[in-house]
């Protein structure tokens, strides 16, 4: 991962991020069809969701509760909102209007924190209905340009979105990437959607300036197809790099939105904001006002569970570790620190089953298979001495593996037994007596020195000696 | 967009882009006689300007209902290929269109 | 000629059969259709299939619906499954829609019998039936004439006894316009009690779907078996519909009827003695006339073409070529979108596109929809003053008596000028009907406008059946 690049002089980067998540309801925003991802084309659609003469949108109430989620962790305010048709032709649009949220949206004025503790604004999160999906043929490479002709697949068309926009309080690419990690983190905690930009299920468009210091903000720059966490900070280095460039050459920037080519790490013009953006927008004469009460935004609100801040947070107090460090960050978006603590409520060490879980439980998902009380055993063999690290660490793929077991059998049935102190200490002598040059070094403060010593305990020892008993023995034997 | 003026006046300029907005092609005969037909109805339309509007509250809808919803329930899709059966152009269970390009203007 | 109600209570009781009431009105579309051109579409096959199978159950005893064997024309706006739907437009000519609207399924749980789709003006836009693609519906009672719009086809489908009765769509008169000049009654519903679920969008916020039939009666049963809450029309009143049979006997007396002093001028002065004269007889029918003002009144023509324009430049704008109806063909989509839309729509559709579009583009949404929607409170606002004083108001349905073919096309303005009497009532969402109420010039028919608060279809109904009972002309009036 690139460390923020900065920018030349004292130019200033700004930074704006509008992150779109589909949100995971079984049907459509305004109708009865699937809301399912990857399946044949066309085989999800209705009068609605095909813009057929005739056809009226009826609001989904479960899409309403899960904006309201994501307003809620959000800390924005829930408030009552209307609908507005925005007009613009596009073959995947099928009314030709999106219907979507304008001057009154459903949740406005929250923040989110990073997890180094900088707020970022949350301006509005609001509630629209996806497009279809277009795909280009003939030309080159399935580009838009120069193609023969496309093909659309409505299935998407009228999937419920939300529309998340931050106010400008980014600015540095770290913390875009920070941002749209926590923001990831917490809609899926709050089962709003599973936010996967790799599938499109989250996407985002980054709104980027430049300026100097106590001047106005630049003209800002729209960048989309953005499809990682990574390309996030890459497309902002680049592009804050071209407008500082662009200015410093005596250029002006022009408003326009921007195409992220992740290949050739550019950003390129895709179109020009011009009065072509004419979204006549007004009211949608279809729908009526949602106007959520106080007792459906509690018992919204009361329902959440605890968001991955305060998660990492408890997962930290109970492991010791950093709350902000990458095992419990990992730990927390994978939700399985609950089953940590599990492993420490059934008699485990916490520190070393956050260990154990990080490392070992990649594809285990939420709710691992191993049960709580056979890893507890691992981190207690290793703890007391039983196994070492490096055995414990092959229990555990066993374990995986397994889906379970009884750890001291297979610990036993491996020949992991630890060794008798005294074995151990004949061993290291024996290392000491066959390597003296190395231990006449160690012994005058050469630490490294000990790795020779060690190696050659170990391969005695069949890897059955405790790396760090090792080391201990031979500093008795050094200060004596 | 350019100005009306206060008179009504409204520019075959004007009308081309509305035009273009609406994606409606005209010819330059249907240009200048669209222009000369919005004009006189928003001449007519200016009857308005006697009212004193500042302090009503526009009304999009009559009856006032809030909080429609329905149950996230699916119901069957349509069947595609009674659909696709009326699509101008169809291949490969989708619907074909012409290149995407100049959607821009 | 039968009414509905008469068909239904005769074809459940096993007295009269279904398939015969269907011939007497096929056999009145094979003498007059070629000269009315009432119907885009006449689905014969269809109607009798289905009234051969409503006799078979009245035949084996079975319970049938409120409407039963009673024979209905669609609007050709209103989607039917697998039936050609054109909104006599060329570009949805050959569109079959894959659902019905809430209204047609409603119809065949009643089990009516649906003849055919009417013409109409393209989308609803028109007040004489002139605008459709594919040629006029011309008056039954004076075929140089026209029948009135949008929804001419049916109106004159029920005038020419083609139909026993007909639904139209009304966004600003396209209902009771057409009634008052076909000599029929119209009803326009209070925005919300019938589902616009299937109707094929003018102006979502101004449609409304109502019948057409020959007595009030046949229009109440028809709205009672269409109206009531549809889950799928968010704009949908949840209340069941309105049980009006009760109202039809109970007359007017101690109903407070508003005469509106400030009535737009421009009437045909027949059109005013009839007014005056449905006044005398609701007094000496025991209800008393009280003095409205509607201040707001003569802006309703600005609001009202500024509004419907504008909501229906984005609804019509999902006729691209892409996924039904009418595509011409282009070297991109975006040339494909502009040839598409300028050969499918005629130019009346093309002159409202244009000026909706205007209204809403930036730079102009204040000074023209915005001014509207405002307008548009101060009408409503009118009439909840008068309503204060009244139960129900009584205006001319339309200035004039059916004038001829050609007569207003050159002037679109002229020709918006017929629904002045109509168009507020659809901007506040309130109840209206036309009932005929005499003649007046060249011996025409001549409309009354009864019109009532929101949800007020009770008492117009008591009050539209008491104008019918004392019409001119009218048996013991």
């Amino acid at each position: 991962m690139s460390a923020t690049a900065t920018l030349p002089g004292d130019w200033q980067l700004v930074v704006g991020l509008e992150v779109h998540v589909e949100l995971a309801t079984r049907t459509k925003l305004f109708s009865a069809s699937a809301n399912r991802f990857g399946d044949d084309p066309n085989t999800h659609i209705d009068p609605v969701t095909l813009g057929l003469p005739g056809a009226l949108p009826v609001l989904n109430r479960h899409a309403v509760e899960l904006a309201m989620r994501i307003g809620l962790a959000l800390r924005c305010t829930v408030r009552p909102c209307t609908f507005h048709r925005k007009n613009y032709f596009y073959p995947d649009l099928p009314k030709a209007y999106q219907i979507s949220q304008y001057d009154q949206p459903l949740n406005v004025d929250g923040h989110l924190v990073l997890p180094g503790g900088v707020r970022i604004g949350i301006e509005r999160a609001h509630l629209e209905e996806d497009t279809g999906k277009s795909t280009h043929f003939g030309g080159a490479s399935g580009r838009i340009h120069g193609s023969d002709h496309s093909l659309i697949d409505y299935n998407r068309a009228g999937v419920p979105l939300v529309e998340i926009v931050s106010r400008p309080d980014i600015r540095t690419s770290e913390q875009a990437r920070q941002y749209v990690a926590e923001l990831r983190a917490i809609i899926a905690a709050v089962g709003a959607s599973d936010a996967k930009m790799e599938e499109g299920s989250m996407r985002v468009d980054v709104n980027v300036s430049v300026h100097r210091p106590g001047t106005p903000f630049g003209t800002r720059c729209e960048i989309k197809n953005v499809n990682s966490i990574r390309g996030v900070g890459r497309a902002i280095d680049y592009e804050a790099r071209r407008q500082v460039d662009v200015l410093e050459s005596g250029g002006t920037i022009r408003q326009e939105t921007r195409h992220w080519d992740d290949a050739a790490g550019r950003t390129n013009t895709l179109r020009t904001k011009e009065d072509a953006d004419d979204y006549r927008y007004f009211l949608e004469p279809d729908l009526v006002p949602l106007v959520p009460d106080a007792a459906w935004i509690e018992r919204v609100r009361a329902a959440l569970p605890p968001l991955p801040a305060a998660r990492r947070g408890a997962l930290a107090t109970l492991t010791g570790a950093a709350p902000d460090g990458e095992a419990v960050s990992v730990v927390v978006e994978r939700g399985q620190d609950d089953y940590v603590r599990a492993v420490a409520d059934a008699g485990g060490d916490a520190a070393r089953a956050l260990t154990y879980v990080q490392q070992g439980y990649a594809e285990a998902g939420p709710t691992p298979a191993v049960p709580a009380a056979d890893l507890a055993a691992l981190t207690r063999l290793e703890r007391d001495g039983a196994v070492t690290a490096t055995q414990a660490k092959v229990l555990l793929a066993d374990l995986v593996a397994a889906g379970g077991g009884d750890v001291a059998a297979m610990a036993r049935a491996k020949g992991f037994e630890a060794m008798d102190a005294g074995d151990l200490e004949a061993l290291v002598d024996a290392a000491i007596a066959a390597d003296p040059d190395a231990f006449a070094k160690y012994r005058a403060g050469e630490a490294k020195a000990a790795g020779a010593l060690v190696g050659r305990v170990m391969k005695a020892s069949k890897g059955k000696a405790d790396g760090k008993l090792v080391t201990a023995i031979l500093e008795r034997r050094a200060r004596a | 967009m350019s100005e009306t003026d206060r008179a009504g006046e409204l520019s075959p300029e004007v009308v081309a882009k509305v035009a273009r907005l609406a994606r409606l092609a005209l010819g330059d005969d249907e240009v200048s006689r669209m222009t000369a037909q919005l004009a006189g109805m928003l001449a007519h339309f200016r009857d308005v300007d006697a009212l004193d509007l500042a302090d009503v509250r526009p009304m999009s809808q009559p009856y006032e209902l809030v909080n429609v919803l329905r149950d996230d329930e699916p119901a069957p899709s349509l069947d595609r290929d009674e659909v696709l059966a009326s699509a101008p152009a169809a291949e490969d269970g989708r619907f074909r269109v012409p290149p995407i390009v100049g959607l821009e203007g | 000629m039968r009414g509905a109600v008469e068909i239904a209570r005769g074809v459940a009781a096993g007295e009269l059969r279904a398939a015969d009431v269907l011939e007497e009105h096929l056999a009145a579309v094979r003498a007059r259709e070629g000269e009315i051109h009432a119907f885009n579409l006449v689905t014969d096959d269809a109607a009798r299939a289905r009234a051969a199978a409503i006799d078979a159950r009245v035949a084996a005893g079975a319970a049938v619906g409120p409407m039963a064997g009673v024979v209905v024309a669609l609007k050709d706006n209103m989607c039917t499954r697998g039936v050609p739907t054109t909104c006599s437009s060329r570009i949805l000519e050959g569109w079959r829609p894959p659902y019905d609207a809430t209204v047609v399924r409603r119809l065949e749980a009643a089990d009516a019998v649906v003849i055919g789709k009417t013409n109409l003006d393209e989308f609803a836009m028109g007040s004489s039936t002139e605008n459709s693609a594919f040629g006029p519906t011309r008056n039954p009672h004076d075929p140089t004439r026209v029948p009135g719009g949008s929804s001419g086809g049916s109106a004159a489908a029920v005038a020419a006894g083609m139909a026993t009765v007909s639904l139209g769509s009304d966004t600003g008169g396209s209902i009771r316009q057409p009634a008052a000049l076909c000599g029929l009654v119209g009803v326009k519903p209070t925005y919300g009690v019938v589902s616009r679920q299937g109707l094929v969008a003018f102006a979502s916020s101004l449609d409304q779907i109502g019948p057409f039939a020959r007595s009030v009666a046949d229009a109440a049963l028809v709205l009672e078996a269409i109206a009531g809450h549809d889950p799928l029309d968010s704009t949908s009143i949840p209340r069941p519909a309105p049980a009006l049979g009760p109202a039809l006997a109970e007359g007017v007396r101690g109903m407070r009827i508003g005469r509106v002093v400030d009535l737009p001028e421009g009437c045909e002065p027949e059109v005013l003695a009839r007014l005056e004269e449905s006044f005398a007889a609701l007094v000496a029918a025991g209800a008393t006339v009280v003095d409205v003002t509607l201040p707001s009144l003569s802006y309703g023509l600005t609001a009202y073409y500024l509004i419907a324009p504008a909501e229906a430049s984005s609804n019509l704008a999902r006729y691209d070529g892409v996924r039904y109806g009418l595509r011409v063909d282009a070297e991109d989509v975006n040339a494909m979108y502009a040839a598409t839309r300028a050969a499918g729509f005629g130019d009346e559709v093309k002159r409202r596109i244009m000026l909706g579009t205007y209204a809403l583009s930036a730079g102009y949404y204040d000074a023209y929809y915005g001014k509207a929607l405002k307008v548009r409170r101060l009408i409503a606002d009118d009439f909840a003053r008068a309503y204060a004083s009244c139960d129900a108001i009584l205006t001319p349905t339309s200035p004039t008596v059916a004038f001829p073919l050609g007569a207003k096309t050159s002037d679109p303005l002229t020709m918006y000028l017929c629904d002045v009497f109509t168009i507020p009532t659809n901007l506040a969402g309130h109840a209206a009907m036309s009932v005929p109420f005499g003649s007046g010039a060249h011996g025409l028919p001549v409309g009354v406008q009864v019109l009532a608060p929101a949800l007020g279809e009770h008492a117009m109904f008591r009050v539209a059946a008491e104008l019918e009972r004392r019409a001119p002309g009218a048996r013991g009036g």
